[in-house]
């Protein structure tokens, strides 16, 4: 019963996704998670790496778990986690899923958890969208594009980012 | 009764917590001083790499021309780049002082980082930016001359990342150390930095 709700969710957003198209949605919203401020950063040429970030909200009473990420543009993608140690720069692959709170948020950003593509696939171009399929322990696989930013940028921008609106249920 | 023995207690606490406190500084306070005196001293020293456009750069490079080095390598998502970014705006803004350093981009990962690769991947930044790498033993000479931290982390499938110094090196004329510039730091300190090492040399 409760299934067949979710999967009626999952049919009619399918069909939202269809009409509005990725490019439009900044912010993807699946049943009680919805993916925010997704972006990357523009890759120098023959690099081999790029880091990707967005906030993942979790609006409902239970959390939830990312488990794994995927996408077509890379050989492999990791949560990676960096942290500095007395100016040592220290990467890791993530061990395990990275629990999204009820009522809480999980955030990949620069200095912190990432998305990690290694062996690319063709380099991350400024203007481009990088598709990503997050793997959740309940929410299932939802599927993402990062704004591919400037090579400097610090952020997702004005424009392409979490302009709030898109509730248009 | 009861209540004198608490203050007891307490008092005994007070003294225990103060002692550890005491001897913790002891031991760690002497140490650091001594540690970056040493650091200071020893740093530096011959090494022969080859930069970008193929020409051979040994440490006579450094000498006569104040100089910013840093270490890093292509594989790195966020610091190295960022870094990169920066460190172009900065030479921007700088304008004629620019040219009075000399700016170096050493890689920790030689295996990877091969001359004809740092020649593409540095196009994207400013190019009075110089690429180095090497052998791995010549990187190593370098690494190691430096007081850099650079070490493998091996993930599965044969790829590995690579932990290492993030700050920027700022060496004078006499490739003496003069400070650092530190990942995320302020950007205007940083410009400030580096205009002082270009005019004071």
């Amino acid at each position: 019963m409760f299934r067949g709700i979710i999967s009626a969710v999952c049919v009619w957003l399918m069909v939202v996704a269809a009409h509005t198209g990725p490019s439009s949605a900044s912010s993807e919203k699946i049943e009680t998670l919805s993916i925010t401020r997704p972006w990357a950063r523009a890759t120098p040429p023959r690099a081999q790496a790029a880091g990707g970030y967005l906030t993942i909200e979790n609006s409902g009473a239970a959390p939830d778990m990312l488990v794994g990420v995927q996408s077509p543009i890379a050989g492999r993608v990791e949560i990676h986690e960096m942290r500095m140690e007395s100016n040592i720069m220290i990467m890791r692959p993530v061990d395990g899923a990275l629990e999204i709170p009820a009522g809480g948020a999980l955030t990949l950003a620069p200095g912190g958890l990432h998305i990690m593509f290694m062996g690319l696939n063709q380099p991350f171009a400024e203007g481009s969208k990088v598709p990503v399929t997050l793997h959740f322990d309940k929410a299932g696989e939802v599927e993402t594009f990062l704004d591919v930013m400037h090579l400097g940028a610090t952020g997702p921008g004005q424009k392409t980012g979490s302009g709030g609106h898109g509730h248009g249920q | 009764m009861s209540g004198i023995r608490i203050v007891r207690y307490a008092a005994w606490s007070v003294l225990a917590l103060v002692l550890i406190s005491a001897s913790v500084v002891f031991w760690q306070w002497p140490d650091n001083p001594r540690i970056e005196r040493v650091a200071v001293n020893a740093f530096g020293g011959p090494f022969t790499l080859t930069d970008q456009r193929g020409n051979t750069v040994t440490e006579a490079a450094l000498k006569g021309q104040p100089s910013a080095l840093f270490f890093g390598y292509t594989f790195c998502p966020d610091v190295c780049p960022t870094t990169l970014v920066e460190m172009s705006m900065w030479l921007e803004k700088l304008g004629p002082d620019a040219d009075k350093l000399g700016v170096y981009f050493v890689t920790v990962d030689p295996e990877r980082d091969t001359q004809e690769l740092l020649a593409e991947y540095l196009t994207a930044f400013d190019p009075r930016i110089t690429g180095l790498t090497g052998t791995p033993e010549a990187v190593g000479e370098i690494i190691e001359a430096y007081r850099v931290y650079a070490e493998k982390t091996p993930l599965d499938d044969g790829d590995y990342l690579m932990d290492h110094t993030s700050s920027i090196y700022l060496l004078d004329s006499d490739t003496a150390f003069t400070g650092t510039i530190s990942y995320q730091e302020d950007p205007d300190t940083a410009l400030a930095k580096l205009k002082r090492l270009a005019n004071n040399s």
